[in-house]
């Protein structure tokens, strides 16, 4: 792509409020989550019994826990764990789905239809509770997290692929290339691929804010990352127990994971509108 | 027509297939002997083979499979050593609260998404949209377990108006079980009438950008009956499909609903079954969350096919 084409695609992301907003928030939350040791203004891990379940004050801006943590620290680490979550789930999913739904689309035949039965199989799923079964294999902790989040994420991705791979393959370059003797191989690296990255990018900004609303809801269930890790989900959990004497402690962490999550939607509202206009609601 | 509610069926029971395939295989890999957690920590071993020939672990994988779908099709899914249960009775307790959610949902979603997505359509760009469509982003972007709480802390806790947990059946005390039901609805209707809203309001537009609706408007046909009678009949299409694709998920808001509701349904069994590695329960669970929603989007397709004339021909 020239960088004029580039600029054009910039552009009409620009014009769209929803979608810069959308980028802002996201890249607040980038810098929360890689600047956390500098902006944390407490140990997130520190407990401090004097000090239980306080609300908002000029010391502890956003209160402290049943434990005496300071809230604020905890909600800007637990931005980390968030973050990692949903882009490695999402990024390892697109790995495997598209590879998937390349082979499927370009071979054909017997292949896809196993590879697409599985996919169907695996999107019967209602995906929290596949992820709930996943981490009963797994066990818990971030790194089965990702994993069991990236699995049911895998059929969108092979499917979206899939789709647009049968389209492309009966455009005349790909034939052409089948007959200058290039391998399949090849083909599909250099000139399928690269013709059906659009609606994988837009899925992958979409599926981001699903990955992580599924990671802070195992992590409420108690199948997530332990404590004490400072996690979105187990934060709303802990103070739902505290909901009369100290509201604040679940509704932060909620206000935290409901900005990303709609600056996460509108940031993939706005690439589809930009990079796949013919799909625009 | 025929051909195609045939195919349509066919393909769910291939679904069906795989999907029971992937739920034994994953309940097999769980690491730890199942004898072992059934029977504790001291037993002989005359009483483990026993146990092992009872539940089948003695025949190969493939039998065990064959094993365990034919005694699903019978429905037994096994026995709870700790509830003392058939899990098939243990599912069915559990599935009924569940499927009142999903209702109560359901109404309450379609109730705020309909009339939403309607004005924003027909008022586009303006406050009312760009009102209707935030709402919409916010209620499907705020997690339901943290919106159930925010809800018990307003409507229970702080205004006292609603229960804030608990769970009772709709043939023992009808009125009881709409009061206890509706905090949970609404945590989960809103959740899913923001993703309706939005299909409803970009369905419509492009309905009503339509030469056959122009062509009413051309005749003088007024703005009211045009969207009711004309736009609307065929706006509900696509929306008939979302609701289809959307019932996984929204099953997967009902299990994290009910952990903060305390209704004892499908999700708190499936938890709790995992805390207490009660294996035999999750797979059921999971395989039963499975069907509901195979079945449920075979009847989405065949209403969307009974709808849309172009598919009944074919």
């Amino acid at each position: 792509m020239k960088a004029s084409e580039y600029a054009r695609l910039w552009r009409r992301f620009c014009r769209n409020k929803g979608a810069v907003f959308g980028l802002g928030v996201f890249l607040a939350i980038v810098c929360m989550a890689l600047f956390a040791d500098v902006l944390a203004p407490y140990n997130p891990f520190e407990q401090n019994y004097a000090r239980i379940m306080e609300g908002p004050s000029t010391e502890h801006w956003l209160g402290t826990d049943s434990f005496g943590r300071d809230m604020l620290s905890r909600i800007i680490y637990g931005a980390r764990i968030a973050l990692v979550v949903g882009i490695l789930a999402v990024m390892l999913a697109m790995a495997i789905g598209v590879t998937l739904g390349l082979i499927s689309g370009y071979y054909g035949g017997l292949l896809d239809t196993l590879i697409m039965r599985i996919m169907d199989g695996l999107f019967a799923f209602p995906i929290l509770i596949l992820a709930i079964a996943l981490m009963a294999v797994m066990g818990f902790g971030v790194r089965n997290v990702i994993i069991a989040v990236a699995i049911v994420s895998i059929a969108p991705f092979a499917r979206v692929t899939r789709g647009d791979v049968l389209a492309v393959r009966e455009e005349p370059y790909i034939e052409a290339a089948r007959l200058a003797g290039i391998s399949n191989a090849a083909i599909i690296a250099r000139h399928v691929l690269p013709n059906v990255l659009a609606p994988i990018i837009v899925q992958g900004a979409l599926r981001v804010s699903a990955a992580i609303i599924t990671e802070a809801g195992l992590s409420f269930l108690g199948l997530g990352p332990q404590p004490p890790t400072p996690v979105w989900g187990s934060m709303i959990a802990e103070g739902r127990n505290f909901i009369v004497m100290a509201p604040h402690i679940s509704t932060f962490p909620g206000i935290a994971l409901m900005i990303t999550v709609v600056g996460l939607n509108l940031l993939g509202d706005g690439l589809r509108d930009t990079l796949d206009p013919k799909l625009k609601r | 027509m025929t051909a195609f509610v045939l195919r349509r069926i066919g393909q769910t029971i291939v679904v069906l297939a795989i999907a029971s395939i992937i739920v034994f295989a994953l309940m097999r890999m769980i690491p730890g002997d199942p004898i072992q957690i059934i029977m504790g920590g001291e037993y002989s071993p005359e009483a483990e083979a026993q146990l092992r020939r009872q539940l089948g672990l003695d025949r190969s994988i493939i039998e065990q499979y064959f094993i365990w779908i034919a005694n699903v099709l019978r429905g037994e899914f096994g026995y709870s050593y700790l509830n003392h249960t058939p899990v098939s009775v243990l599912l069915w307790d559990a599935f009924l609260p569940t499927l009142f959610l999903v209702i109560g949902t359901t109404i309450v979603g379609l109730l705020i998404a309909l009339p939403s997505g309607i004005i924003a359509a027909i008022k586009k760009d303006t406050v009312w949209d760009y009102g209707s469509m935030g709402f919409a982003i916010l209620g499907y972007s705020m997690p339901s377990f943290w919106k159930g709480i925010i809800l018990i802390w307003i409507f229970g806790v702080y205004l006292g108006w609603f229960p804030t947990m608990g769970y009772v059946h709709p043939w023992d005390n009808p009125s009881e079980s709409l009061w206890r039901l509706t905090l949970p609805s609404l945590t989960l209707g809103t959740f899913f009438s923001g993703l309706v809203a939005r299909i409803t309001r970009s369905s419509l537009l492009e309905v009503l950008d339509q030469d056959f609706i122009k062509a009413a408007r051309a005749r003088g046909v007024r703005q009211a009956p045009l969207v009711y009678k004309h736009a609307l009949q065929n706006a509900l299409i696509p929306v008939v499909t979302v609701i289809g694709l959307q019932f996984g998920t929204l099953l997967g808001g009902a299990v994290l609903t009910e952990t903060v509701f305390t209704i004892p349904g499908m999700g708190r069994l499936t938890v709790a079954a995992i805390l207490n590695r009660e294996y035999q329960v999750v797979q059921g669970a999971v395989l039963l969350g499975v069907v509901f929603v195979v079945v449920v989007n075979l009847i989405v397709d065949l209403t969307y096919a009974f709808l849309n004339p172009k598919i009944r021909v074919h």
